[in-house]
Parts: structure tokens; C-alpha cells; sequence
């Protein structure tokens, strides 16, 4: 294994006390004096760094009537930034031009649980600290144009009135709605929230950006040194702050019985939905969900949802099922698009596929097949800068341990399919989960 | 099937000083990361190889690339070349049907396929160690790919899905579909890659059949392998497996000309949506080789012209249609098709914003252009676009897949293999004039197609669609 990752300098492995002595991939990490968690690898192949910066500010923390708002905040410091110290303040036009002019990307979006920024630049030395020097003005004076925030909202509410004329839309917001019961999880970005948004709230919700929560994650072709460098600057125009433990987030509640939906809609395919709320990234079950739902419909074409409805029946392009781990329960979902004639049957083959994998749990050769892909391609989870910065700033966030990767084979060889079975006993239970059809009537004629 | 409109081939790094614009707001001048370059040969029976040692990680991409796409086939049997390309996976004489995928997953690797107008591809992401499984098996499926009836039956309902998902349900891309079957006439890029639905419910398991026989043959054909491997060992393996498939001639392609257009052409296609929409297409020249010729030149003007309109935020279009009290529009785009192995459009959109018209957006989007055809492009915003190309180069290497990809989409269109560094250095050759000259020449009405998507309020209560033919399932 240690043979495996020919991008990490060599030279580092004697300056990193933080990393485990034979790492494949060696991590490195420090708390900066503000706060800031930074974790580094380096890959000193290509003049490339790449950065991404979390916060606990992601969408989860949405109030219920303004729903989007982390999203639009993010979406909003690429809009225009202030004056300061002597340097002019700059419109959305001539910040997009200097990121141009720069060869490099800064981009902010907020997830459920996250508000993400991300740089990638050039490391050449006449480049990199330009790049570096706008991210930070970026990330610590965005100037929240109100005249612009009132296009965007225009722009977004059209966008919103085009999305609902869409049956793969209205499906995932009856989903959601069902699911999540009112949890944060579940709120969807309408017209009406987007009205309730001002930017005196973006500026409050961009309050919670500060040096002390940040987890900042780097890859690329520098120490640990300019590594700290770039963080130190990058957050060096955000305030301070105290940094008090933020307000608790309440957990998904379970379903407490099974609800089916059809929704008229005149389309070429109905678009079929089946789930409930899963589970937490830091449930002790993660891996053998991940083996199992591998088995059940995350495989591509060798999947048993993939093989029963698709290659045996020819009823869908496209069948999968994947779980949304989260700080709370993501849903665990079931999805297809078919021909509306025949979506009651591939209904029932879905649910029939589920319900058995969730009673059998998998054989020993599905086992065996699920460990040969997975532990066969793990080099193909980390194979380039990108790739690594998604497991990177993963660790980071979910407080991983830094050998996550280099133990990560491991956990997935010792699932044993009884684990696989109990698992998907504790987490799913088919007879209460909700089955949304759009565009064909199914869902309650079921059984 | 994933189809790619290839809007721009990047081009691979080169030198790394800027032309000498003097206002020239940023220079990228650091070295080039050290590559090694790839090599191409060809097998004695035609196959072309193509190798790119990059010894970043131990993995490796493996691609067949089929000289083949839909603009191969004939009316009343479109969609063709995507079905062939789902039944590749249906077996061999010693693969089952499944048993493809079965055994590249249990390798660790990743696979799929993709048809566009131009080819059929095919890929393995995989641990360099398994390079030559997947060598044996790909070859094994080019040279002896069968299936029974049945497969082929109900493969072909997963294909009429995947219309119905891609295209259907998407007004937007079935406003696309039609607009090139207004803008060409004879040139086979006027139909579907996936196909007409009639043409499917009436496709037979032999025309996949013979299609096959016919297009993959060895030297319609080239294999690209990127990754940890080495030169001479990764020969071995593709002589042993690809240099053993008996060469066969590949067929007679008929020229299909599009005719000269004299005339604007205008399409409505209306389907339920809230926002219309529009899109423009110019016929505009296509890049074919690197010589000095007017039309290559002018293909290589006009994506730089695509770029100086929207090749970066807040870039012209963006600016003068999306922003402002009086904004025409909510979102635009612009770009150039440069090369294909069929005719080629500069296209434009736009979605209108609240209140204004579909006309209103395609006035607004040709004034820009009739602007730069009268004032031309500052030498900022050339090099502004010049500049974000040279660092792309760079950022492009951390992806294998994106150079194997490069690779083989050149040789599909007949350019050498350092096709993107010369690309690159003709692009950044490019002059303000030359923009300025392309952008009044190629942008009148004689050659445009216009397509615009008239909105449907969506009835919820009306019943769904039925499909054209039933179909019978055992």
C-alpha cells in the first residue's frame, strides 16, 4: 500500500509527526491560532493546489419560512466585494474578471449540513498568492448588493416556476415533504421563500464564517508551511468571533407509517420514488450500509434493483438506491423513471427486491463481489487532486480519523453479510416507507 | 448513452508566455509540468493505438473508440449505433450476457459507453494491474459481440426509456432535436443519436447485427490507454489482443453534403414549460487539419469569438443581457462546434426574463455580435480568454479520463496526435481583427436557424402520454 500514492513527497514523512508512520496517504493536521483545523496532502506533481473551506452553515440551518437562504448567501459572495484597506471595492463584473485574469476558481455553495468554498490555482509563485489575496477578500468582504440580490431572486423564482413543470421535480418534493416531516432536511427553496429573504439575513447567517469554525482542507504542490500560509490568509479578512457552541439542529423523526402518493402529471415516463429517513454519517453501521446498498441498487449494471428491473424486465432506463448520511438521518432512497403503463409493476418489482435484501440480506457471492469492486478499485477513489479533496475535506468535516483511507479496505473486508443483513434490519423497514408515483396512478393501489 | 456537444476541444499546454499583450492583466509563467507524450502506431490489420503514460496514481483508463456515431446511419433505422452500443455489453461466445460488467467491477473497475453523431466509445477506469483483463475482455467484445433475440428485445425497451428520460420529458432538448433537423437537409446530424421512437419500435435484432459486422472493423477503430502503464509492455498486451482480429475493409461512407442554406429557417416547438425559450444556429466553417486555409482560420477565430461572448462570468452576453433594470434575459450562451466529422454550428441561447420575448432575447443576443463586428474585442478580453485556456491545460491533467478522452476524440476527427498543443497555439495566435472579422462575416441571416420554445401552460389532470406502439412483455 505504501507504494500506492506516488504524489506524496517523500521528504514529508520525516516533517509530520501527525501522520501514522507507513500512511498510504499521509495526512496532515494542525489547528491554526484562530481556531482553523487544516488538513493537508501534498501532491507535488502538478503546479495545482486546491483548497476547500467548511462551515457549519449549511442549509439545515435555514429558518422554515426562508428556506434557501445559506444557499443564496453562498451563491451571493460571488456578487461583489468592499473597500478595505485601501483597496477598491469591486462589482460582480470586475470580480469575475479578475478570477479570469488569474487562471483560477473561487466558488461557494452550501449543502445541507455545509457552507463550502472552493480555490483551485496555479502554485507558480507570481500567480498563487494573487489568487490567494482575492480568495480571502472574497470570503471575508462579500458586499451583498441589494439591487443585485433582487435580480438574483427574480432569476431563481423563474428558474423555481420552470423546475415545478417538470415531473422529476414535483416528485422530489413530494419525496422530501414525506420523508423529512418537517425537518430542515426536507425544506425546499420556493417563490414564496426566496421573498422572505433580505440581505440583512444573508449577513447574519454569514456571521457564522468565521477562522475558528472553519475546517480547511488542501491538496496540492505545497508544505506545510505555505499550506499554512494560505490558510492564515484566506481567513485572515473574516472577524474573529467568539465562536459559542451553535444551537442544536433536531433529529430526523422515524415515519410512523407507510404513506403512498400519486400525483397526476402528464409526462412520458412516471417518475417513481420509495424511501425513508436513514441514517448519520457517524452511525457505527456506515460500512455495512455502504457494502449492502453497493449489493442492493448502488453497483451500476451488476446491482439486484439494476439487474431485476432493468436487464431482466427492460421496465427503466435508470434504477438505483443510495443513503444520504449526514449530521442527521438522510433519506435513503429508491428511484426509476418508466413508461407510465407499466410503472405499478416496476413498483412492485422494486419493492419486492427491497424487501427481501432487507429479510435475506445478501449471499456470500454478492459479498464477495461487493468486496472485489470495492477494495479492488479503491485507488480509483483517490486518483487525482479532486478526488482527494473530496475525501480530504470528508475527514475533515466528519471527524474522521486521519488514516481513514489507509484503514478503509479493511473495514470494508471485515463486513460479514449477518452484519450487512442486521443492518439493513435496524435502519430500513419496508411496510413504512413512502412511495411517491408522478405521472401514472400506482402508489395506492399497491398490495 | 452520454451524449457530448463538443463545444470546445481543450487544447494541451504548450509554451507558457502569453503573446505579447501589453495590457495583458495576468501572465501564467511558471514551467509546464513534465509529461511524458503519447505515442500512436498502427497493428497490421488497421487498429490504431494510442498510449499516454502518466504515472501519477496506479490506474489506468482504457477506451475503444468506433469510427462510428449515428451520422453513420440511414433514415429508418436511426438510434442504431446507441443500440449497438448497449448490446457490446450483452456478451461474446465465452461472456454471458452481464457477465462484461460482472467481471470489470470484480477488477475494481469502472466502465461505460457513450454515442455521439461522430463515434461509439467505450471505457474501463481500473488498478493499472488489471490492464490487461480488460484488454482481453474489449477485444473479445469487438471481435465476437452476440446475443440472443431476446436481449436484444428487451434492451431495446431501456433504450426507449432512456429517450423518453433525455429527451420527452425535456422540452428544452427536443427543442435541440428538432432545430437540427430544420437547420440540415441531407447532412445525417439532422436525426436523433438516440433515435426516432418509430424508428425504434421498429428496429430488428439484425440490424444491430449487421451494423456491427459492417462498422467494427479494425482499422475503423483505435485504442487509447492512459495511466501507470509502460510503453513497451502495454504493446505486448494490445498486439496479443487487438493485433489478432482478422482485418476487414472499412465500407465506402458516403458524403452527405449539407446543401448551402439561402434563408433564415424558424422553428415553434411548444411543450408545457413556464419560461420559452431560444436558441441560434449559425453554419459556420469547421476546423479539419492545422493548415492556413480561410476556413480554418475562421474556425479558429470563431471560438475565440464564443469565449469573448461567454467564456467566463460576467463575460459580454452575460453582461449586456442578464444584468441591469431593463436585463432582456435570465440566462445566454454562446459557442463554437470547431470540429466534428459533420458540419459545424456556432450556437446561441438565451431564456428570457420575466416579461420580455422570445424575439426580444434573439435581437439582444445578435446585437452582440453585430457590436463586436463594428467595434471588435479589447485586447484585455483576448487575453483574458487566452489566459483561462493556458491554466485549463493544467487543471486538465489531473483527470486521466480527460486525456484519454482529448486523445481519442482527435483521431475520431482525423487531427494528429498533438492536435491540442497546436491548437492551443494557434488559438492564442488568434488577433482582435481576426475576431472582429469572423463576427461580421458568418452572422447574416442565410445561414441561421432559429428555434424557440413556446411554453404549454401543464394540465395535471390531462393523462399521460401513451406510447406510440404497445409493446408486449413476456
Amino acid at each position: 500500500m505504501n507504494t500506492l500514492f506516488k504524489w506524496a513527497a517523500p521528504a514529508f514523512v520525516a516533517a509530520s509527526l501527525a501522520a501514522p508512520a507507513h500512511a498510504a496517504l499521509p495526512i496532515q493536521k494542525w489547528q491554526q491560532a484562530s481556531g482553523a483545523q487544516v488538513f493537508l496532502v501534498e501532491s507535488p506533481s502538478l503546479p495545482i493546489v486546491d483548497v476547500e473551506l467548511d462551515f457549519d452553515a449549511g442549509d439545515r440551518r435555514d429558518p422554515a419560512d426562508k428556506a434557501g437562504l445559506a444557499s443564496v448567501t453562498a451563491e451571493m459572495t460571488s456578487k461583489g466585494l468592499l473597500a478595505r484597506d485601501g483597496q477598491p471595492a469591486l462589482d460582480e463584473n470586475q470580480l469575475s474578471e479578475a478570477w479570469a485574469d488569474l487562471g483560477a476558481g473561487f466558488g461557494a455553495s452550501a449543502g445541507a449540513d455545509r457552507m463550502s468554498f472552493t480555490l483551485r490555482s496555479l502554485t507558480y509563485p507570481d500567480l498563487l498568492p494573487k489568487a490567494v489575496a482575492l480568495a480571502a477578500r472574497q470570503l471575508g468582504e462579500p458586499s451583498f448588493p441589494e439591487n443585485i440580490w433582487e435580480r438574483e431572486r427574480q432569476r431563481l423564482s423563474a428558474s423555481i416556476r420552470e423546475a415545478n413543470t417538470r415531473p422529476g421535480t414535483v416528485a422530489g418534493r413530494a419525496f422530501s415533504q414525506a420523508v423529512y416531516s418537517g425537518h430542515p432536511y426536507g425544506y425546499e427553496t420556493t417563490e414564496e421563500s426566496l421573498s422572505h429573504i433580505s440581505v440583512a439575513d444573508m449577513k447574519e447567517v454569514y456571521k457564522l464564517v468565521q477562522p475558528c469554525r472553519a475546517k480547511v482542507s488542501i491538496v496540492g504542490a505545497v508544505n506545510k508551511a505555505q499550506a499554512d500560509q494560505i490558510a492564515t490568509a484566506l481567513l485572515a479578512r473574516l472577524p474573529a468571533g467568539s465562536c459559542t457552541p451553535l444551537p442544536a439542529v433536531p433529529e430526523v423523526p422515524a415515519l410512523k407509517a407507510a404513506a403512498e402518493r400519486d400525483i397526476p402529471f402528464q409526462a412520458a415516463q412516471a417518475q417513481v420514488l420509495i424511501g425513508q429517513p436513514g441514517y448519520k454519517r457517524s452511525d457505527p453501521d456506515y460500512f455495512p450500509l455502504l457494502v449492502g446498498n453497493y449489493i442492493l441498487g448502488g453497483g451500476g449494471f451488476v446491482s439486484r434493483l439494476s439487474q431485476e428491473v432493468r436487464e431482466k424486465r427492460g421496465l427503466s432506463y435508470s434504477v438505483y438506491s443510495y443513503f444520504n448520511p449526514g449530521m442527521h438521518a438522510g433519506a435513503f432512497t429508491l428511484g426509476l423513471q418508466t413508461r407510465p403503463d407499466q410503472a405499478a409493476q416496476a413498483v412492485q418489482v422494486s419493492r419486492d427486491v427491497l424487501r427481501r435484501f432487507v429479510a435475506e440480506g445478501p449471499t456470500e457471492a454478492e459479498m464477495k463481489a461487493a468486496k472485489d469492486f470495492m477494495i479492488g478499485g479503491f485507488a480509483l477513489r483517490i486518483d487525482s487532486n479532486s478526488k482527494l479533496l473530496d475525501n480530504l475535506a470528508n475527514i475533515a468535516w466528519n471527524d474522521l480519523p486521519l488514516d481513514y483511507l489507509d484503514t478503509w479496505t479493511k473495514e470494508v473486508e471485515k463486513v460479514t453479510a449477518a452484519q450487512v443483513k442486521a443492518a439493513f434490519e435496524r435502519k430500513l423497514q419496508p411496510d413504512r416507507m413512502v412511495t411517491v408515483v408522478v405521472g401514472a396512478p400506482v402508489a395506492s393501489t399497491r398490495q | 448513452m452520454k451524449r457530448h456537444l463538443r463545444a470546445f476541444v481543450l487544447p494541451l499546454f504548450s509554451t507558457l508566455a502569453l503573446l505579447s499583450a501589453t495590457s495583458a492583466p495576468a501572465q501564467i509563467s511558471g514551467p509546464p509540468p513534465a509529461q511524458e507524450k503519447p505515442v500512436e502506431y498502427q497493428l497490421p490489420n488497421g487498429f490504431t493505438v494510442i498510449i499516454k503514460p502518466d504515472r501519477r496514481a496506479p490506474t489506468a483508463v482504457h477506451m475503444v473508440y468506433v469510427r462510428v456515431g449515428s451520422m453513420d446511419e440511414v433514415d429508418g433505422s436511426t438510434g442504431l449505433a446507441h443500440m449497438l452500443e448497449h448490446m457490446m455489453f450483452k456478451g461474446t461466445k465465452d461472456v454471458k450476457p452481464g457477465e462484461f460488467s460482472r467481471r470489470v467491477a470484480a477488477l475494481g473497475g469502472r466502465e461505460n459507453a457513450f454515442t455521439t453523431r461522430d463515434n461509439t466509445g467505450f471505457y474501463q477506469q481500473i488498478p493499472a494491474s488489471r490492464l490487461e483483463d480488460v484488454i482481453k475482455l474489449e477485444s473479445d467484445r469487438f471481435a465476437h459481440n452476440q446475443w440472443p433475440d431476446d436481449e436484444f428485445k428487451r434492451e431495446l425497451e431501456v433504450v426507449k426509456e432512456e429517450r423518453r428520460m433525455r429527451t420527452d420529458d425535456n422540452p428544452r432538448a427536443q427543442l435541440f432535436e428538432q432545430l437540427s433537423a430544420e437547420a440540415y437537409m441531407a447532412s445525417p446530424y439532422r436525426r436523433p443519436v438516440v433515435g426516432w421512437m418509430s424508428d425504434l419500435d421498429s428496429m430488428q435484432a439484425d440490424d444491430a447485427r449487421n451494423f456491427y459486422k459492417r462498422w467494427y472493423v479494425p482499422a475503423n477503430a483505435a485504442v487509447v490507454i492512459a495511466g501507470d502503464v509502460d510503453v513497451a509492455k502495454v504493446r505486448q498486451l494490445v498486439d496479443k489482443y487487438y493485433g489478432s482480429i482478422p482485418a476487414h475493409a472499412v465500407p465506402t461512407r458516403k458524403p452527405r453534403e449539407e446543401p448551402e442554406q439561402h434563408g433564415i429557417r424558424r422553428l415553434d416547438f411548444k411543450a408545457p414549460a413556464d419560461q420559452s425559450y431560444v436558441a441560434l444556429a449559425f453554419k459556420v466553417p469547421q476546423l479539419r487539419n492545422f493548415d492556413n486555409s480561410v476556413e480554418t482560420n475562421d474556425a479558429l477565430a470563431l471560438t475565440v469569438l464564443g469565449a469573448v461572448l461567454d467564456g467566463y462570468e460576467g463575460a459580454r452576453l452575460d453582461r449586456a443581457l442578464t444584468q441591469g433594470p431593463d436585463r432582456v434575459a435570465d440566462s445566454v450562451s454562446a459557442g463554437n462546434g470547431l470540429s466534428g466529422r459533420g458540419p459545424q454550428m456556432f450556437t446561441m441561447t438565451g431564456v428570457p426574463a420575466k416579461g420580455k420575448t422570445p424575439e426580444q432575447v434573439e435581437a439582444a443576443l445578435r446585437a452582440e455580435i453585430a457590436k463586436v463586428a463594428r467595434d471588435g474585442v479589447s485586447e484585455a478580453e483576448l487575453n483574458r480568454v487566452k489566459v483561462r485556456w493556458v491554466a485549463g491545460e493544467v487543471y486538465k491533467l489531473d483527470s486521466l479520463m480527460n486525456q484519454a478522452r482529448e486523445l481519442g476524440g482527435n483521431w475520431i476527427v482525423g487531427l494528429p496526435l498533438d492536435a491540442d498543443q497546436r491548437l492551443l497555439d494557434r488559438l492564442r495566435a488568434v488577433t482582435a481583427d481576426q475576431v472582429k472579422a469572423v463576427a461580421a462575416k458568418y452572422f447574416g441571416d442565410d445561414q441561421l436557424t432559429v428555434g424557440v420554445l413556446r411554453p404549454l401552460p401543464v394540465d395535471p389532470n390531462r393523462k399521460p402520454r401513451t406510447p406510440t406502439v404497445q409493446i408486449h412483455h413476456e
